[in-house]
C-alpha cells in the first residue's frame, strides 16, 4: 500500500520538478524553434501517458490489495479493450512522428540561397573556412594536410585560393542569413554542437557532413564537441559569434585567405609529390 | 551425456533419469558440472561479481562529476576507462549473462519440464568460455596502459589511436574478450533454443509456455542473429589494430603525423555495432518482460492479461528491433534520408511495447495483490520502464534527437530503460526464485530496505539527469562545470545525483549480505512458497535434484496462469494438475 502512495508521489514530484526546477534549455538562437516545439509536444503526450499509467497502477494497488477473503477475477483476455488501447497508442505515436518527420525534412533540405561555412575538427581544436569571394570552397584531401597546408586544400583547385581560413577559436556569422555548415575531421570522430542552435552533427574523417540553420540572435555561443574523441574531448571548445551584417563585414575584412597565408609553400610541396 | 541413439519415437525429454549424465566426483559435480542448474549458479555468481566492479566504477565516475579532484587518481584517462568498462560490463557481462546464462539455464529446463539442457557438455563449455572472457577483460586493468577508454561503443578511428587510453593493450584485450563472449554465448544460446523447441514436457505446447520462457527464448534467437555482427566488427577492428588493415580507418593525420591507414569507413563500424547493439537492448529487455509478467501474475494471484497478445508482442518486438538500429546514428553523419525510415520503424515498436505495459497494469486490475518482495520489484520495474520507454520516443523521433543526442538526456534515458528497469527485474527474480535454488527465503526486512533505497534512489538519480541533457550537457564529459551556458545550480544537481548514487550503491551491499546470510539462516521455504503454478515449483525436491523431476517427468494439462480460477479449491492450479479444460478459450494448439 505504501507503494501506491509512492507511485502518486513519483508522478506529482516529477510534474512539479518539470515545471518548477530551474533547469531547462538555453534560450534559442536559431530558426530551429520547430525542434523545441516538437519536444514540447512529445513532453505533453509522454507526460500524460506516464501519469495515466502510473496513477492507474497506484489505484489498482490500493483498491485490489490483498485482504482476507479477497479473490482475484479471472479474465484472460478482452479483445475489445486491447484493440482500443492499441488504436489510441497508434494515434499518439502518429501525433508525435508526423510533426517530427516534417521538421526533419526541413532540417536536411538546405535552402538554395544558404551560404557555406566549413568547420574542421582535429584533436582537440576547431578551425573554420569560408568560401571567399567566389562563394565556393576549394576541395580538400586529408592526405595533403601538413604545416604548410593545415586544411589539406587541393592546390590546383581554383576555388581554393580565396578561401578564408580562420585558425582561431571563434567563427563569425551574420544574423538572419541561412548557412550550411560543412563538417569534416582530419583524425577521429568529433561533433560540432552549439546548444543554442539546437543542432549538432558528427564529423567523420574522410567525409563531409552538414547541417544548416539561420542565426536569429546576436551574441557569442559556445561550441562543444559532442562525440568522444579521446582524452581531450571535454576540453575541445570553440565559439560562434553571431554579428549584425556591419560587424560581420568588418570582421571578415580582417581575415586572410589561403593564398595569402600558404599558397607559395603549398605549390612547392605539391610539385615535389 | 544423454544417449542420443536411444528412444524410437519417445519424446526427447522423456529419457529416464538413469540415462542422464551423472557426475562422478566433486569436481564434475560442482565445478566442471554439466547440470544446467549448477551452470546457472556459476553464470549468475560470475556476472554479479563482475557487476560489482562496474558498480564501483560508477561511484568513481559520479565522484568525479560532483567533486572533481577529490579522488586524486581519477584523471581524464581514468574517467574514460571507467565509463567504458562500466558500460560494457553492465550491458554485456552482467545483464546479458545473468538473464540468459543465469536465469535461462536455471529456468528453461525446470519450467518446461525437462531434465536438463539438450547439450549439457556444450553448455558447460559456454560457461567456461564466458569466464575466460571476463578474465581477459579484467586482465586489461593490469596490462600496460590499462583498459581501453574508447567508450562502450568502441568507435573507430579513435578506439585504436594513441590519444585514447588503453591503446597499447586495453583495446586488444577488450576485443578478444568480446569475441570470446560471443563464442561462449553462442554455445549456450544454441542450447536454449533447441531445448525450448525440442525438450518440452508432454502437453507443454508453445502457447502454454510461461512468458519467462518466451522472453528468454526470443531474446536468445535475437542474440544468435545479432552477436555475429559484433563478432565480425571486433575481428575487423582487431585486424586494423594489429595487422594494419583499414576496414574502419580512412586516411588520417594524428597530431600532425600521417598514419598509414586509408580507404576504410568509420561509419561501417557504427552500422555493425548498432546492428548488434540495438537488438542487444531488447536482448536484455525481453527476458525482463517475460519474467516480470510471471512475477506480476503470480503475486497478484491473477492470470496475465492478454497472454496471446503478450507472446505476439514479444515476437514482433524481436523482429522489428532488427530494423531500427540506425536510430543510434541520426547525427552520425550517415545519409540523412535514412532518418525517415528509422524514425518510423522506431516509433512503430512503441505500439507493441505499450501493449505490454498496459497488460501488466491490467493484470493488477481486480487482482489480489500481495506486496511481496518480487512484486515490489516488479512494480518498480513498471515505473522505471514506462519512464525510460517514453523518453525513448524523444530520441527515436529523429529531429527531436538532434539536440538531445550525445547529451546526459541519453545517459538518463538508457539507464532508466535498460539499466535500472532490467536490474529491478533481476532483483525481483532473485527474490522470487532464491527459495527454489536454496530452499530458503531471503530475509524480508533486508529485502525491503534494499528495494526502497534502490527503487526510489535510482529514480532520483536518473530522472533529474534528463534535465542536464536538456540544458545541453554532453555525455562522456570528464568535467562540465565550465560550460558557459550552465547555471551554477547545475552543479548542485550533479552533487545531488552523486549522493543518491552512493547511497544506492551501498544498498547493494545489503543485498549481497542477504544472499549469503540467508543460505543458512533464511526461513525454510518449502517447495512452493509463492503457491505458483509453473513446473519449477512442482519438483519433488527443493532445491531440485539432478534430473529435476525424480522418476517421472511432469505432464502438462493447462497454461501457466490458472490463478483464482472460479470454482477451484485453491487460488492456483499447477500446470501439471489434470482436470477439466480450463474455462478460458486457449489458443488453438
Ligand atoms: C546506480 C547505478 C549506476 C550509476 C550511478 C551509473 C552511472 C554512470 C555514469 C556516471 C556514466 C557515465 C556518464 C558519462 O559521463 O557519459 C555511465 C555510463 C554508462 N552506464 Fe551506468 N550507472 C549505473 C548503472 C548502470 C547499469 C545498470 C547499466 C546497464 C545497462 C549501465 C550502463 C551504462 C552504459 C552503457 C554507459 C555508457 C558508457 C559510455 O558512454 O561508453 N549503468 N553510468
Ligand atoms: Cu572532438
Ligand atoms: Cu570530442
Amino acid at each position: 500500500m505504501v507503494v501506491a502512495v509512492v507511485f502518486v508521489l513519483i508522478v506529482v514530484g516529477s510534474v512539479v520538478f518539470h515545471f518548477l526546477s530551474p533547469w531547462w534549455w538555453t534560450p534559442i538562437a536559431s530558426n530551429w524553434g520547430f525542434i523545441d516545439n516538437t519536444i514540447l509536444i512529445t513532453f505533453w503526450i509522454t507526460g500524460a501517458v506516464f501519469a495515466a499509467v502510473v496513477l492507474f497502477a497506484a489505484y489498482c494497488l490500493w483498491q485490489f490489495r490483498h485482504r482476507p477473503g479477497h479473490k482475484a477475477d479471472y479474465e484472460p483476455e478482452n479483445k475489445k479493450l486491447e484493440n482500443w488501447l492499441m488504436g489510441l497508442t497508434a494515434v499518439g505515436v502518429v501525433a508525435m512522428l508526423t510533426p517530427g518527420l516534417f521538421v526533419w525534412s526541413e532540417f536536411i533540405n538546405v535552402p538554395a540561397h544558404a551560404s557555406e561555412a566549413e568547420v574542421m575538427g582535429q584533436q582537440w581544436q576547431w578551425a573554420y573556412r569560408l568560401p571567399g569571394a567566389d562563394g565556393k570552397l576549394g576541395r580538400t584531401d586529408t592526405r595533403l594536410v601538413g604545416s604548410d597546408n593545415p586544411y589539406g586544400i587541393i592546390p590546383d583547385d581554383p576555388n581554393g585560393g580565396d578561401d578564408v581560413l580562420i585558425e582561431a577559436d571563434y567563427l563569425h556569422l551574420p544574423i538572419d542569413k541561412p548557412v550550411k555548415m560543412l563538417l569534416r575531421s582530419t583524425d577521429v570522430l568529433h561533433d560540432f554542437y552549439v546548444a543554442e542552435f539546437r543542432a549538432k552533427m558528427d564529423m567523420i574523417p574522410g567525409s563531409v557532413t552538414y547541417f544548416w540553420f539561420t542565426p536569429t540572435r546576436t551574441g557569442q555561443f559556445e561550441v562543444l564537441c559532442a562525440e568522444l574523441c579521446g582524452t581531450g574531448h571535454p576540453y575541445m571548445r570553440g565559439g560562434v559569434v553571431i554579428d549584425t551584417q556591419e560587424d560581420y563585414d568588418a570582421w571578415l575584412a580582417g581575415q586572410q585567405t589561403f593564398a595569402q597565408l600558404y599558397a607559395p609553400e603549398v605549390t612547392k610541396t605539391a610539385e615535389l609529390n | 551425456m544423454v544417449d542420443a541413439t536411444h528412444g524410437h519415437d519417445a519424446h526427447a525429454a522423456e529419457f529416464p533419469d538413469a540415462e542422464l549424465y551423472h557426475p562422478r566426483s566433486w569436481w564434475t559435480k560442482y565445478v566442471f558440472s554439466q547440470d544446467a542448474k549448477v551452470i546457472a549458479i556459476q553464470y549468475a555468481s560470475t556476472a554479479l561479481a563482475i557487476g560489482f566492479v562496474a558498480l564501483a566504477l560508477s561511484w568513481v565516475m559520479r565522484m568525479q562529476l560532483a567533486f572533481p579532484g577529490f579522488l586524486e587518481f581519477v584523471d581524464a584517462n581514468a574517467y574514460y576507462q571507467a565509463i567504458t568498462v562500466h558500460g560494457m560490463v553492465m550491458v554485456i557481462y552482467l545483464i546479458t549473462a545473468l538473464f540468459l546464462g543465469g536465469f535461462g539455464n536455471y529456468l528453461i529446463p525446470l519450467m518446461l519440464g525437462a531434465r536438463d539442457m539438450v547439450f549439457p557438455y556444450v553448455n558447460m563449455l559456454s560457461y567456461w568460455t564466458y569466464l575466460l572472457a571476463v578474465l581477459v577483460l579484467v586482465a586489461s586493468f593490469f596490462a600496460p596502459g590499462g583498459p581501453t577508454g574508447a567508450g562502450w561503443t568502441l568507435y573507430p578511428p579513435q578506439a585504436i589511436l594513441s590519444n585514447t587510453p588503453g591503446q597499447q593493450a586495453g583495446i586488444i584485450l577488450m576485443l578478444v574478450s568480446l569475441i570470446l563472449f560471443v563464442i561462449g554465448f553462442t554455445m549456450g544460446g544454441l542450447n536454449y533454443i533447441v531445448t525450448v523447441l525440442q525438450a518440452r514436457a508432454r502437453g507443454m505446447t508453445l502457447m502454454r509456455m510461461p512468458l519467462t520462457i518466451w522472453g528468454i527464448f526470443i531474446a536468445t534467437v535475437m542474440a544468435m542473429l545479432a552477436f555475429p555482427a559484433l563478432f565480425v566488427a571486433c575481428v575487423m577492428m582487431l585486424f586494423d589494430r594489429l595487422l594494419g588493415t583499414s576496414f574502419f580507418m580512412p586516411a588520417l593525420v594524428e597530431m600532425g603525423e600521417h598514419l598509414s591507414y586509408g580507404g576504410g569507413s568509420p561509419i561501417l563500424f557504427q552500422h555493425l555495432f548498432w546492428f548488434f547493439g540495438h537488438p542487444e537492448v531488447y536482448i536484455v529487455a525481453l527476458p525482463a518482460f517475460g519474467i516480470v509478467s510471471d512475477l506480476i501474475s503470480t503475486h497478484a494471484r491473477k492470470n496475465i492479461f492478454g497472454y496471446r497478445m503478450m507472446v505476439w508482442a514479444l515476437v514482433i518486438i524481436g523482429a522489428l528491433s532488427f530494423v531500427v538500429w540506425a536510430h543510434h546514428m541520426y547525427v552520425s553523419g550517415m545519409n540523412p534520408w535514412f532518418g525517415f525510415f528509422f524514425a518510423t520503424t522506431t516509433l512503430i515498436i512503441a505500439v507493441p511495447t505499450a501493449i505490454k505495459v498496459y497488460n501488466w497494469v491490467l493484470t493488477l486490475w481486480r487482482g489480489d495483490i500481495h506486496f511481496t518482495l518480487p512484486m515490489l520489484f516488479a512494480l518498480g520495474f513498471i515505473v522505471t520502464f514506462v519512464n525510460g520507454g517514453l523518453t525513448g520516443l524523444f530520441l527515436g523521433n529523429v529531429v527531436v534527437d538532434v539536440p538531445l543526442s550525445d547529451t546526459m538526456f541519453v545517459v538518463a534515458h538508457f539507464h532508466m530503460v535498460m539499466g535500472v528497469a532490467p536490474i529491478l527485474v533481476i532483483f525481483g527474480a532473485i527474490y522470487h526464485w532464491y527459495p527454489k535454488v536454496t530452499g530458503r527465503m531471503l530475509d524480508q526486512t533486508l529485502g525491503l530496505i534494499h528495494f526502497w533505497i534502490t527503487f526510489v534512489g535510482a529514480y532520483l538519480i536518473f530522472f533529474p539527469m534528463h534535465y542536464l541533457g536538456i540544458m545541453g550537457v554532453p555525455r562522456r564529459y570528464f568535467e562540465s562545470q565550465d560550460i558557459s551556458f550552465l547555471p551554477p545550480s547545475a552543479h548542485d544537481l550533479n552533487v545531488f545525483i552523486t549522493v543518491c548514487a552512493l547511497i544506492v550503491g551501498a544498498a547493494q551491499m545489503v543485498f549481497v549480505f542477504n544472499l549469503i546470510w540467508s543460505i543458512r539462516h533464511g526461513k525454510p521455504a518449502g517447495g512452493n512458497p509463492w503457491r505458483a503454478t509453473t513446473l519449477e515449483w512442482q519438483t519433488p525436491e527443493t532445491p531440485p535434484a539432478h534430473g529435476n523431476f525424480g522418476r517421472e517427468l511432469p505432464v502438462v494439462y493447462r497454461w501457466a496462469y490458472d490463478y483464482s480460477v472460479p470454482g477451484a479449491a485453491e487460488d492456483f492450479i499447477p500446470q501439471n494438475q489434470p482436470g477439466g479444460a480450463p474455462p478460458h478459450k486457449e489458443g488453438s494448439e
